[in-house]
């Protein structure tokens, strides 16, 4: 198995780390020929604006869209602003899930948090049922999901924070920033269902 | 659980998100526009870029709020200003009109000749320069969340950037070579806390994110400081200053994008119109040198 980090900007290092503790080879994404070998894709935290420009101009909008058809992504904050359909904004996407997103719907800076969720798909990598603490970096919203897509996990009050759709992921908070491995091992069994 | 803000996950975490980007200075929402536009990761709000500063002469200090909203009102990436050195009501201020992260920055004027401000204190986050990896890991005790080298600011004169560089870089190699038992007089000999010298030791790197900052004006520029190792870059007079600033920015972006590979970097470095003019370091009175203020 082989899993690229798209690195066109953001925190794709603190992702191969991860994904390498995990035994699983990883590599760096930031041209389309470099998606050919690949069973799947993870789209770091970063500003989404400039993922935007750089996949435009170096052609990888098309491209990911084709990966995203056939084989599993996981966006992450950035990234799941990425993969969405609908962000409120004039900017590149994805549109690979059918979510709408709010980008930096808690505020500036000053608002971004920690928070421990209740995720109950992690039971299905480890049973003990803990709560997962997530980091939230000036992160955006999932406001809804439609379709296929599901909700994953949500905040006390409600928002949405976590979705999935298939073998697509999305989640407004960095499971990269943390030493806990679950999500990660979540979405490499999303890999694994389309190999 | 309570959600808990301005933890220092959350403060590091947004310096994180802009690695492998490009931090641009700008004085108008216009260009702050055109710094979007062009894929920064960032901007650095403020009245004067550093070449303007050293010309005008005078105080240097933060800039209007008033110019710094308009500025957070036009775009959606994170919005950065500068206070001076130890003036922590400037700080405060700052952290009240909401920018996303506060540089606590030579290129104003200091108001402090000893201390720097006490960032643990904040809720916003700190980016702070140094020149070496005493004054790096100083800033970090203070609290600051993120650390850029200096360089010598508004000069469009890489070669200070690069030797706060390798300066940096060069003696986290040694320190990974050291025996343990040296490590208490490396950290009395840089004035460095002894715990974040053992930990940079066992990371292999400093524990926050650092760019490198202080003379950058070209692609090519941009792409030399990544490959010496640092985590991103920060663009000041080196954009608006130049010919064609949305052109070039562009380009800058994309180099830093694609640092290791020289054929994007020949593509990206044509045809950018003129850099801005620059000041040769070498023949810069010490006097109007401003990386050696910091403490």
């Amino acid at each position: 198995m082989q899993i690229g980090v798209l690195a066109l900007q953001g925190d794709f290092a603190e992702h191969l780390v991860l994904l390498r503790r995990l035994d699983v080879q990883a590599v760096e994404v930031r041209l389309p020929a470099q998606l050919d070998s690949l069973d799947g894709l993870i789209i770091p935290g970063g500003e989404s604006t400039t993922f935007g420009k750089l996949a435009v101009h170096y052609g990888l909008v098309e491209p990911l869209r084709q990966f995203g058809q056939r084989k599993a992504i996981w966006g992450t904050c950035a990234g799941a602003i990425f993969v969405s359909k609908d962000a409120h904004r004039d900017q590149p996407l994805l549109g690979l899930m059918d979510i709408s997103v709010a980008r930096n719907a808690f505020g500036r800076q000053v608002a971004s948090f920690e928070a421990n969720l209740d995720v109950p798909a992690l039971c299905q990598v480890d049973p003990d049922g803990r709560p997962y603490h997530a980091i939230f970096i000036r992160a955006p919203l999932i406001e809804a999901v439609r379709g296929q897509a599901q909700v994953l996990a949500k905040l006390e009050d409600g928002r949405i924070v976590a979705a999935q759709e298939g073998h697509l992921l999305a989640t407004s908070f960095h499971p990269e920033l943390t030493e806990d491995t679950r999500f990660h091992q979540y979405f490499l069994q999303l890999v694994r269902s389309r190999m | 659980m309570e959600e808990q803000t301005g933890t220092f996950a959350v403060k590091k975490g947004l310096a994180q998100m802009l690695k492998g980007g490009v931090i641009m200075d700008v004085v108008t929402a216009e260009h702050a526009r055109i710094a979007e536009d062009a894929g920064a990761v960032a901007v650095m709000a403020l009245e004067r870029v550093p070449a303007d500063i050293r010309a005008d002469g005078g105080v240097a200090r933060m800039s209007d709020p008033e110019l710094i909203l308009k500025i957070m009102d036009t775009v959606s990436i994170p919005v950065m200003a500068k206070c001076r050195i130890g003036h922590f009501v400037e700080a405060q201020i700052l952290e009240a009109i909401g920018v996303d992260y506060i540089d606590e920055s030579e290129v104003l004027t200091p108001a402090d000749e000893a201390h720097h401000i006490n960032k643990h204190a904040f809720k916003v986050p700190f980016v702070c320069g140094c020149r070496n990896l005493g004054e790096a890991l100083r800033r970090l005790g203070e609290g600051a969340a993120m650390i850029r080298t200096k360089g010598e600011a508004g000069t469009g004169d890489v070669v200070e950037a690069v030797r706060h560089a390798r300066s940096v870089l060069g003696e986290i190699r040694r320190l990974q070579n050291m025996p343990e038992e040296e490590l208490m007089a490396f950290a009395k000999e840089n004035g460095a806390p002894y715990e974040l010298v053992v930990e940079t030791r066992k990371l292999g790197r400093m524990p926050v994110v650092n760019f490198a900052a202080g003379g950058v004006a070209t692609p090519a520029d941009a792409a030399l400081m990544m490959q010496l190792g640092v985590d991103g870059v920060f663009v000041g007079s080196g954009i608006f200053k130049s010919g064609d600033p949305a052109h070039r920015a562009a380009a800058i972006v994309k180099a830093v994008t694609h640092y290791n590979d020289p054929y994007i970097l020949a593509e990206v470095s044509r045809n950018l119109g003129a850099p801005m003019v620059g000041r040769n370091i070498s023949t810069m009175p010490e006097s109007e040198r401003i990386s050696d203020r910091g403490w």
